[in-house]
């Protein structure tokens, strides 16, 4: 079995990412909020690709997570950076919940057109309701942290920076502890042969609805930390772009590593910033080059650089004599 | 002694082509009873249909006086039926053990964990433990498209014993292995699933293979059974020699 690092290794280390925050410039702050992010709901993706499906409309439980914790917020004035990221995820989830059975019976192309379709159901949907602002949308005010208020833009954008980077660290975390797990297993053997599963007792719609609820609690409580940096909300959020954005990064990253989801994420975030500030009229070109680059020398996404390294460094260079011979003989 | 498996007036037709007429079958406890019979014959849609795979159009099956004839291959597995295939269906990209490991999981009563390593002690113990009983130690930590098609074959037979099965099926244990190595194989298999498999049937081509390991025969023939007995009466049988082993002993 594939071993990577040990959970208390990786609280260090997401310790130590959200203190560096503190002595990052202001405008990497932002950048790495919207980077941690976007990872999380790409993560979401990744653990859902990992039983061989792909989300075309992951926007839908992003935008259903933001404008829940939007509605929330006005109504009933949470501000709370935790409580609304947990009503995003709540939200993300029990949509997912809803819909996840009847979509894990699809799969392939149907279940990525589905997918994007209901993302899209709500996108029309979001953009006819003048009571949620219709097409413009609509503000909620700045987020809190257990009662305590940020009017120091730099304060606030570390809030923001630490709770994301903490929250999808934890995320990560967790779903390197899932990926090991024997639902993690049973997920890749879905993957390559859901009947085979199938005939040796598992469920393999269970295994896929239990991933795609996941991949909608990240995605809920990623759309709570867009929601939260850029204080406003609009259809924009369910649009197949947005979607489609998300698949970028977890097709950049691959699906055997979690922390693969962090690079890439922070790798586009980075080629988008600069490509746009020195190319601003060609930038989209510059993104599909680099995703072209990465299809084309690592097909398996940037995750596999070092999880090929880790395999060939466990697996035995040659076969051993007397399984050589056994295959010989079979 | 009542029937492991019993099946009564069993039909299938795919448009004109009839893959199963009328087959009514008994399996005792304990027997090793070998499906043979021309391609096309219905020996595979026979599987299908006892393992929930395909669904009959007619007729019954029954485990254990259960009736089994509409549940999904899932249920079918969970109630003490398991098969390997012609072309063995394995998890790749994973190594035997994992492969094994999918199988020890879903031969657990609890749900699959969400935190439990997925080669956690016991269940790599227990995959390693039916690797060995087929001499496959050696090749438990090898991504299965690195294996040969014979060492496949092992292991999608060990998978499908790991939930020590009421009646085991066998599609063509054999196939692909050259003719050197079939009896040694074909040992290897009965004695790997001797502890756990009480009663087997196996669709086989290899008539060599049929009178050594059957104690039962059942012909096949354009869905229909030619001959049902023991294997020296069914293939001195004038039709199944005219129809299914075109004269092979």
């Amino acid at each position: 079995m594939k071993q990577g690092l040990h959970p208390l290794l990786m609280i260090a280390l997401v310790a130590a990412v959200t203190l560096f925050g503190r002595v990052l410039p202001t405008w990497t702050l932002s950048l790495a909020t919207v980077a941690a992010s976007n990872a999380l709901i790409a993560l979401g993706i990744v653990v859902l690709a990992r039983t061989g499906n792909v989300s075309f409309g992951q926007g839908l439980f992003f935008a259903a997570g933001g404008y829940g914790v939007a509605l929330i917020a006005n109504v009933w004035g949470v501000t709370d950076a935790v409580a609304q990221m947990i009503i995003g995820a709540v939200c993300g989830g029990l949509l997912g919940l809803v819909i996840g059975p009847l979509i894990a019976r699809y799969s392939g192309i149907f279940f990525g057109m589905l997918t994007l379709a209901l993302s899209m159901v709500l996108y029309g949907a979001l953009v006819k309701s003048t009571a949620l602002g219709g097409s413009d949308g609509f503000n909620v005010g700045r987020p809190s942290l257990f009662g305590m208020s940020f009017n120091d833009p730099r304060e606030a954008d570390f809030m923001l920076y630490a709770v994301s980077v903490i929250t999808t660290g934890f995320a990560g975390i967790a779903a390197t502890i899932l990926f090991r797990s024997e639902l993690g297993l049973a997920s890749l053997a879905v993957r390559e042969n859901n009947l085979r599963v199938e005939y040796l007792g598992i469920s393999a719609n269970l295994v896929i609805t239990i991933n795609f609820v996941i991949a909608a609690i990240f995605a809920g409580a990623s759309g709570a930390f867009a929601l939260m940096a850029q204080r406003h909300i609009d259809p924009q959020f369910a649009y197949w772009t947005t979607s489609g954005e998300f698949v970028f990064v977890a097709v950049l990253a691959g699906y055997q590593s979690v922390a693969a989801v962090f690079v890439a994420s922070m790798a586009l975030e980075l080629v988008r910033s600069f490509s746009n500030l020195y190319l601003p009229n060609t930038w989209q070109l510059v993104l599909g080059v680099f995703l072209l680059c990465v299809i084309l020398f690592l097909p398996r996404g940037i995750g596999s650089l070092w999880i090929r390294e880790r395999q060939k460094r466990m697996r035995p260079t040659a076969a051993t004599p007397i399984a050589a011979q056994k295959e010989a003989a079979l | 002694m009542k029937p492991v498996l019993s099946v009564r007036g069993l039909d299938k037709r795919f448009g004109a082509v009839v893959a199963a007429d009328a087959l009514s079958i008994d399996i005792a406890p304990s027997q090793k009873v070998s499906l043979i019979g021309a391609n096309g014959a219905g020996k595979t849609t026979f599987v299908n249909m006892v393992t929930g795979y395909l669904k009959p159009d007619s007729g019954s099956i029954e485990l254990d006086g259960m009736d089994i004839g509409r549940r999904s291959p899932r249920h079918v597995a969970r109630l003490g039926i398991s098969r390997s295939f012609q072309i063995p269906q394995l998890f790749i990209e994973l190594t035997a053990a994992e492969n094994l490991a999918v199988a020890v999981s879903g031969a657990r009563a609890q749900a699959l964990s969400f935190h439990s390593p997925a080669e956690a002690q016991g269940r790599r113990d227990k995959a390693l433990e039916l690797l060995a009983r087929f001499g496959l130690t050696d090749v438990a930590d090898r991504p299965i498209l690195e294996l040969a098609g014979g060492v496949r074959k092992l292991v999608d037979i060990a998978m499908a014993l790991v939930r020590r099965p009421k009646l085991l099926l066998l599609d063509e244990p054999t196939s692909g292995v050259s003719a050197e190595e079939k009896f040694a194989t074909m040992d290897r298999v009965i004695h790997a699933i001797a502890p756990d498999a009480a009663t087997i049937v196996f669709v086989e081509h290899d008539m060599e293979i049929v009178g050594r390991y059957a104690d039962r025969v059942v012909a096949f023939y354009q869905g229909r059974i030619l001959a049902d007995g023991n294997p020296h009466d069914v293939l001195k049988d004038p039709e199944v020699r005219r129809y299914v082993t075109g004269g092979a002993q």
